[in-house]
């Protein structure tokens, strides 16, 4: 990007950290894809990317452009609370459907219904 | 008023989501936004939702700096179990169910959305027939400590705001 050459200093110093540390994160979190075992461990590994990860990432954005522009740009923010809404959602989807297949196969490593509740319908 | 703004929390949301998108505070871009917010929740008014009622709006920035310093520390727990190089074989992960006192749909989906959205923590299940939960943890160290996190830390301060 041509523009970039033209931010001072100081402001390119923690742009490039934040940027550097959001991708990092991201990284982790897809090498803990890679890594842990089980199908519940592994549903933690990408939060990493799209909490603190994506976090760094748009504070950078909101920085860089909001100095080279010379006002603020909060889209960013707009980004940030769509993810906090989306991702745990499709999370817990995930994670109910394993639930689901994994009690309808007894797996033994879930816990089962609990008695209390009236049976699953289908 | 309450006819045509039967949500004035959400509309002006919406408008202020409208005035972010479009990036100008233009009288056009504002009268955009205004028929925006009017509509959109007026369509949201249709779907019936349960009341919410916000008390002790207060305690909500605290909460909030809250969350963010517990992403930011279970961020590093989490890197630092996923980068271990022989960690995965004395870590434990498994589910721990935590029975709830929060009735309040809102409040529920505030807790749901704060314990997945931090590493390391992930809702499974609700039970609206006996209140409890179903908890996933990375690092499953102590139950009883799960489950006195999550109610004395977020479920009851929660419910100050939700009930």
């Amino acid at each position: 990007m041509n523009q970039a050459a033209d931010l001072p200093l100081w402001a390119a110093l923690p742009v490039a950290a934040l940027v550097l540390l959001g991708a990092g994160l991201a990284l982790v979190g897809s090498i803990g894809l890679l890594k842990l075992r089980s199908f519940y461990d592994r549903i933690h590994a990408p939060t990493l990317g799209t909490t603190l990860g994506i976090g760094c990432v748009l504070l950078a954005s909101m920085l860089f452009f909001s100095v080279l522009q010379t006002r603020f740009v909060l889209h960013e923010i707009l980004i940030t609370a769509f993810m906090v809404v989306t991702t745990p959602v499709t999370l817990m989807l995930l994670a109910r459907a394993a639930l689901y297949r994994d009690r309808q196969e007894g797996s033994a490593e879930v816990p089962p219904v609990p008695p209390a509740a009236p049976p699953v319908k289908e | 008023m309450r006819r045509w703004l039967p949500y004035p929390l959400v509309a002006l949301s919406l408008l202020v989501l409208w005035l972010l998108l479009t990036g100008s505070t233009s009288p056009g871009a504002f009268l955009l936004g205004g028929v925006l917010a009017v509509a959109g929740s007026g369509a949201l008014a249709a779907l019936t939702m349960p009341a919410a009622h916000l008390r002790r709006l207060a305690t909500i920035p605290a909460l909030l700096l809250d969350i963010l310093v517990e992403i930011v520390r279970s961020n590093n727990a989490v890197a630092r179990i996923i980068l271990s190089p022989g960690g995965t074989s004395t870590r434990r992960s498994g589910f721990v169910r935590i029975s709830l006192d929060m009735r309040s749909p809102h409040g529920l989906a505030a807790l749901a959305c704060i314990l997945t959205a931090t590493p390391g923590t992930v809702w499974v299940e609700y039970d609206s027939s006996d209140g409890t939960m179903l908890l996933h943890v990375l690092d499953l160290i102590d139950d009883e400590a799960w489950v006195r996190i999550v109610k004395d830390r977020w479920e009851r301060r929660l419910m100050d705001i939700f009930e």
